[in-house]
């Protein structure tokens, strides 16, 4: 959607938001990821999680062949496994992306502006946007500018990322609020709202590539923002975690939130992701136990 | 002597280099062959043998990088350990089996030295360069296997283990032990000895409990590449375990198999036969 407030607007609704619990949130989310999810249920959470994950390589070595291997397991994982929801890869690698997902199902996700530390200029933010469109992307994972953000600049940040929504044209924009470098779980509150405000489609935790990514506690407050976003406007935004969920434990974790916090209309691809590269073979091994009853290993699924 | 309480010690399992109690929280009592009880030890179940075998993969790679040198270094370090605790273990071997037994305490040092000694010697005596009729050199070299279960003796709870359990760490592989059944406090203790002898954590891993409840787990498990039934004395679950590491392509040792420590050493360990263009085998990395 295109957003109708003003940034003077939606910076003084988002500084006159409640400060957040802490220790009720933690509290919250460490009760939420005891739950046990067990035989028949836990073969649909694993499928369901595949089904969710944004299969993910962004590294400085990625090649066009890596890139194709990768399209390649995210259309097929593993026998009857289903496909995962998109792959994820940098600007350069989308046109190699896309032309390897044609006709898949399987979405294209690009990061862009500046991607991950964002620090170059608005309009190389926009153009980088731009490109990755033009190359096919279907969904463009921006980054907020966090020296803005931090320094109290929330029109800044707020204009930024509707200027990068209207360079989407019809992709889909994840805001990645980088968390991790966002020190408190009230300005995590802030970010998630201001972000929708300008128009996001998704909320995402990390890039990734910083020390602390994706925690159980700060997805459960950015569900929370979701939620009660929908509660006040309408409008119905994902969610997507990335980075550092590395086993099936995790994932289901994070399932069970999804359906307490935001309930089952969440429960889909289309609103709710997994930002990663090593989960998909953990649940694939997990998938295998449970079908075998044996437990397998890293032989049995492939090396990325 | 006053009458104070003595402080019982807790025997638990050694998984990744920490001393935890089962994840099952279960226990089960130990007791001299005349029936006295000597303590609870804890009983492992199949996800502290997956906890396990997940340790021992992440510790089997830097293990084998190690300098066969270092490896060395470490178990006989871990033999100085064993013989400076000689008198607590000759009382507790005592205890589990009724006998005298600084001898068995002894000879386990000694063993310990013995497979210390082949850690950097296996290689020259089972590999070596094979003559090929081509512009070629051609070496094969005996290579870690990766993780292996060992089903130690049942009987041995000390010498027996390290029988076991020596020749497939000198190598480089990882070990997931499951104690003697009925006496694993010496296999217990003894992991203290190995946490305080360098050796990584997960490159041994103790397990105690029921081996007809564990082995089967382990022996089905796609991540180990290598079963010691040695200590399985029950023919018909020997027998069905051979089978299920059949589906994973698992090397197996039968029980009541013996051999020269040799023989044991080579049992872990397979092949690799690597060609190099003649002249060029210094400019190659390494190979295929």
């Amino acid at each position: 959607m295109g957003s109708i407030l003003s940034g003077a607007e939606a910076a003084s609704l988002v500084r006159s938001l409640p400060g957040v619990d802490a220790v009720g949130l933690e509290a919250r989310a460490a009760g939420l990821g005891t739950r046990s999810v067990k035989k028949a249920s836990k073969a649909a959470a694993i499928d369901m999680a595949i089904g969710m994950i944004d299969l993910t390589t962004l590294e400085g070595a990625d090649t066009p062949g890596k890139v194709r291997a990768l399209c390649a397991k995210a259309v097929r994982p593993d026998g009857d496994a289903p496909p995962v929801a998109a792959v994820c890869v940098y600007p350069s690698m989308a046109a190699v992306a896309a032309e390897a997902l044609k006709g898949s199902g399987v979405n294209v996700a690009s990061v862009a502006t500046g991607f991950p530390a964002g620090q170059v200029p608005l309009e190389v933010r926009l153009a980088d946007t731009e490109s990755a469109v033009r190359s096919g992307a279907d969904e463009i994972d921006m980054v907020i500018n966090r020296g803005a953000f931090l320094s109290g600049d929330l029109e800044r940040v707020f204009g930024e990322i509707k200027a990068v929504k209207a360079a989407c044209g019809d992709a889909r924009l994840k805001v990645i609020l980088e968390t991790g470098e966002l020190v408190t779980y009230d300005n995590v509150r802030r970010a998630s709202f201001l972000a929708m405000y300008a128009g996001a489609d998704f909320i995402k935790t990390s890039t990734g590539k910083v020390g602390v990514n994706a925690t159980l506690p700060v997805t459960l407050l950015m569900m929370q923002a979701v939620r009660d976003f929908r509660r006040e406007t309408g409008v119905q935004v994902g969610v997507k975690p990335a980075g550092g969920i590395r086993n099936t434990k995790d994932a289901i974790k994070y399932l069970v939130c999804v359906n307490e916090v935001l309930g089952e209309n969440w429960l889909s691809p289309h609103w709710f992701r997994f930002g990663a590269s090593s989960l998909l073979n953990d649940l694939l091994m997990q998938r295998q136990k449970l079908k075998t009853g044996n437990y397998s290993g890293p032989n049995y699924v492939t090396v990325d | 002597m006053s009458d104070r309480l003595r402080v019982k010690k807790t025997y638990k399992l050694y998984v990744g280099g920490k001393f935890p109690r089962s994840e099952s929280g279960r226990s089960y009592a130990v007791t001299t062959p005349d029936g006295t009880e000597l303590a609870n030890a804890a009983l492992a179940s199949r996800k502290d043998a997956r906890d396990a075998v997940g340790a021992a993969r992440k510790a089997q790679g830097p293990w084998a990088g190690q300098t066969a040198y270092l490896r060395g270094q470490i178990l006989y370090r871990a033999a100085e350990m064993l013989e400076g605790r000689a008198g607590q273990f000759a009382e507790e071997l005592e205890a589990a089996t009724g006998e005298p037994s600084r001898d068995a305490v002894e000879r386990a040092v000694d063993r310990l030295v013995h497979y210390a000694g082949w850690t950097d010697k296996f290689a020259s005596v089972l590999g070596g360069a094979n003559p090929v009729a081509g512009p070629f050199f051609n070496h094969t070299k005996p290579e870690p296997l990766g993780v292996v279960a060992v089903v130690a003796p049942q009987d041995d709870p000390l010498l027996g283990l390290i029988d076991a359990l020596a020749p497939v760490i000198a190598t480089g592989n990882a070990a997931v032990v499951i104690a003697s059944e009925s006496k694993p406090l010496p296999a217990l203790s003894f992991a203290e000895v190995l946490a305080t002898s360098d050796l990584p954590g997960g490159v041994v891993n103790l397990l105690s409990g029921k081996v007809a409840e564990i082995a089967p787990w382990l022996a089905s498990h796609g991540d180990v590449n290598g079963l010691d039934l040695g200590g399985v004395e029950d023919a018909a679950l020997a027998a069905e375990l051979e089978a299920s590491a059949a589906e994973t392509l698992k090397v197996v040792r039968r029980p009541g198999r013996a051999g020269a420590s040799l023989d044991l050493v080579r049992q872990w360990t397979e092949y690799k036969t690597v060609w190099h263009p003649a002249g060029m085998a210094s400019a190659a990395g390494g190979g295929y």
